[in-house]
């Protein structure tokens, strides 16, 4: 029987981040599923602006609101769980949560109300054309990220600093040291050492996985909070009546500028967070170390320098950027993520295999999704990472069918879902799933749907259909419609998941969660 | 002769069977994870794969620059001549040809030279059955030229490829492009 006044700050405060990823997860599948239904004929009571509106918020509602959440949530309770250490600032975590939960509400409402909807999705446009959209809306909306960001920067602080710290009345830790061990240079040189001589890891491989994704983060974060100022100063001088157009910002240099940022969620952080879960995921389910844990560890460091030189794949159709940055960036660098997500794949299925007979238990069906999403999806992105094959894929709905949501809605979202039901007995104590059924069914609608809906924008986007563009003489209808279907299936899928868990923690439960907990905040678990 | 038709079938057909093969690899792991005896697996089997996937990520960009003909030339593209030459202008939303039909004759290697006066858009050229020939992006303030090769005859039709807002949508230039004196006709 789950009872909240049982939990600690930090099991409730996780929940929290769970619970609210999943209600902006719910946003994200009806706001798709509305788009689905516009795509397959402009119903009457959605504008056309605010289908765009949509549009430009729902990738952002699905990173920032669910995902950030999942990963800040999961992540703050485990490293100080897998470095049997309290977190450094319980105080920090709490704005996180905050932050983001508001910020994702008030750039999704910015753009419900304004319908402001510039953005090529994830790509702000300089120039802007503040002609088509409000300003103020604009204005609120880019506040909404910025918060979102500062709840993040929280986050990079609290993972540095409770790897780092030592707590009072602990042995002085070095500090250095955990560092150079989280980031991966210990790693690195063990690869150079004798087996004899070989250093001991100071952090666990999945620790350090989180470091290195939270170093991508720290980028990103920074990259999205100037490009989110820049921004700003358009829509302030639009405000005052001024039109900021025609000046300044260079196109290219902004774009090459906002896509190197970006891609470090895309390219780094997604990529290293979930081999890190992965890797987590597997030596939890099986109980044994991860197989070539040091190439492991100097796989992740490779991914890193990857993703700091990947980015002119998105530029590929730009006929001014040059043409060593689209060969070697672009081309080259881009081939080695098909390396460092491929040997993640292998090690992780080689470690599940070293442990057979396994049972198949809900963490680990969803975690095969998981690895299933990522080997179906990094290839679809390698093709298109082809000076040829973008010539004819760019902005099509390819990209965004067998790539992006492939990647987010199975490799990540599956990967992210094992972690949520191998952490749910231990962060409420114990409480039983209320029915096998209802993630039985969450499985498969989400796996059969998530895949199809990918497949059919695939079909549609080799056949010419772009992306963020509406065609309203039922050229792809048929597309549409069966991606439509499989986009219904996801909605089940979600609908038997949020029920199975608020039936198994009870509605009271679900209050109680957000109840302030009497515990001491630096104790993770409860005393048995 | 290759076409973006002939190498999207490819395509299609190769990642068809890549999904396939590893959708079954997973259900056939799924299947036999609940059974048998935990085993050591070799490191031998690590590395072979570590090199395979080598070798296949960096092969492919060496066969497609060898097999799709515009790839040299769109890297290359100064050392071309063209036979004609099309200057477009993309302004509010709207582009300005040259004149209202482009025509081509069959095997002309035709540039387009397209300038943004005011946001980012993109220049795709379409078939009548609304498959795609080829796009480039369209930045304000930069150079956007693209050289193709045209071999089939028939109407194409331009658009946008990049979203520029909502008016983006109605960027459309039904049957701009007329290329004639093919014997083979593009895809209707």
């Amino acid at each position: 029987m789950f009872k909240p006044i049982n939990l600690t700050p930090m099991q409730k405060l996780t929940l929290r981040f769970v619970v609210v990823g999943l209600i902006y997860f719910g946003f994200v599948v009806v706001e798709g599923m509305l788009m689905r239904i516009y795509e397959i004929t402009p119903v009457a009571f959605i504008k056309q602006t605010q289908f765009f509106a949509i549009m430009t918020a729902h990738p952002l509602v699905g990173i920032f609101g669910s995902t950030y959440s999942l990963v800040c949530g999961a992540f703050l309770f485990l490293v100080p769980f897998l470095m049997k250490k309290p977190l450094y600032s319980f105080k920090l975590a709490n704005r996180t949560f905050i932050l983001i939960t508001a910020g994702t509400f008030i750039f999704w409402a910015a753009g419900f109300i304004s319908h402001y909807a510039p953005m090529y999705t994830l790509y702000w446009p300089l120039p802007a054309d503040l002609s088509q959209f409000n300003p103020v809306g604009g204005a609120i909306f880019i506040l909404g990220i910025a918060l979102v960001m500062l709840g993040t920067v929280f986050f990079i602080i609290n993972v540095f600093g409770t790897i780092t710290y030592t707590p009072p009345g602990w042995d002085k830790q070095p500090a250095g040291a955990l560092l150079a061990s989280a980031i991966g240079y210990s790693g690195a040189e063990n690869l150079f050492r004798k087996k004899e001589n070989r250093k001991e890891h100071l952090v666990s491989l999945p620790v350090a996985a989180i470091a290195r994704g939270t170093v991508d983060m720290t980028f990103n974060t920074l990259v999205i909070l100037f490009t989110g100022v820049l921004i700003l100063v358009y829509m302030v001088a639009a405000i005052l009546g001024f039109d900021l157009k025609e000046t300044a910002i260079d196109a290219l240099l902004y774009k090459n500028w906002f896509w190197w940022g970006l891609d470090l969620i895309a390219d780094g952080l997604v990529l290293i967070f979930v081999a890190g879960t992965w890797y987590l995921l597997a030596t939890l389910i099986t109980g044994k170390p991860l197989f070539m844990q040091n190439i492991a560890r100097a796989a992740l460091l490779l991914e890193l320098v990857v993703s700091w030189t990947v980015w002119s794949h998105h530029l590929l159709s730009d006929q001014a950027q040059p043409g060593i940055l689209k060969v070697i960036s672009g081309e080259f660098v881009t081939a080695f993520e098909l390396i460092t997500q491929g040997l993640a794949f292998f090690i992780t299925l080689v470690t599940l295999w070293s442990a057979r007979p396994l049972k198949m238990t809900n963490e680990l069906k969803f975690l095969l999704g998981g690895l299933l999403g990522f080997a179906l999806a990094v290839p679809a992105g390698i093709m298109q990472a082809d000076v040829g094959l973008n010539r004819i894929l760019h902005n099509t709905q390819w990209v965004v069918g067998p790539h992006v949501h492939v990647a987010v809605l199975i490799g990540l979202t599956m990967t992210l879902y094992a972690a949520v039901y191998l952490l749910f007995p231990i962060l409420t104590n114990g409480a039983k799933l209320y029915s096998q059924k209802l993630a039985n069914i969450h499985f498969w609608c989400h796996l059969v749907g998530g895949i199809g809906m990918g497949a059919f924008m695939g079909m549609a986007g080799l056949q010419g259909m772009l992306r963020r563009s509406l065609y309203v003489e039922g050229e792809f209808k048929i597309y549409m419609i069966l991606a439509g279907i499989c986009g219904g299936l996801i909605l089940i899928g979600f609908l038997a998941f949020f029920l199975n868990i608020v039936m198994s923690v009870g509605l009271q439960g679900v209050i109680g969660i957000f109840r302030p907990s009497k515990l001491d905040p630096k104790v993770l678990l409860p005393a048995q | 002769m290759v076409d973006s038709t002939m190498v999207l079938k490819g395509q299609t057909i190769a990642y068809t069977l890549y999904c396939i093969v590893i959708i079954l690899l997973l259900v056939w792991f799924g299947l036999r994870i609940t059974k048998g005896k935990s085993k050591l697996i070799k490191p031998a089997f690590f590395y072979t794969w570590m090199v395979f996937l080598t070798v296949l990520g960096v092969s492919l960009h060496i066969i497609t620059y060898n097999t799709i003909p515009w790839s040299p030339m769109d890297l290359n593209r100064g050392d071309y001549v063209p036979d004609k030459i099309f200057k477009i202008t993309v302004e509010d939303h709207k582009f300005i040809l040259p004149s209202d039909k482009m025509v081509i004759n069959c095997n002309d290697i035709v540039l387009f030279d397209v300038t943004s006066n005011d946001l980012t858009y993109g220049f795709g050229v379409f078939r009548q059955d609304n498959s795609m020939m080829f796009q480039m992006q369209v930045l304000p303030g930069h150079r956007n030229d693209i050289l193709w090769h045209f071999n089939k005859a028939g109407l194409y039709t331009i658009r946008s490829t990049e979203y520029s807002g909502p008016k983006g949508t109605n960027m459309i230039e039904k049957d701009a492009i007329e290329v004639t004196g093919c014997e083979e006709l593009a895809e209707q």
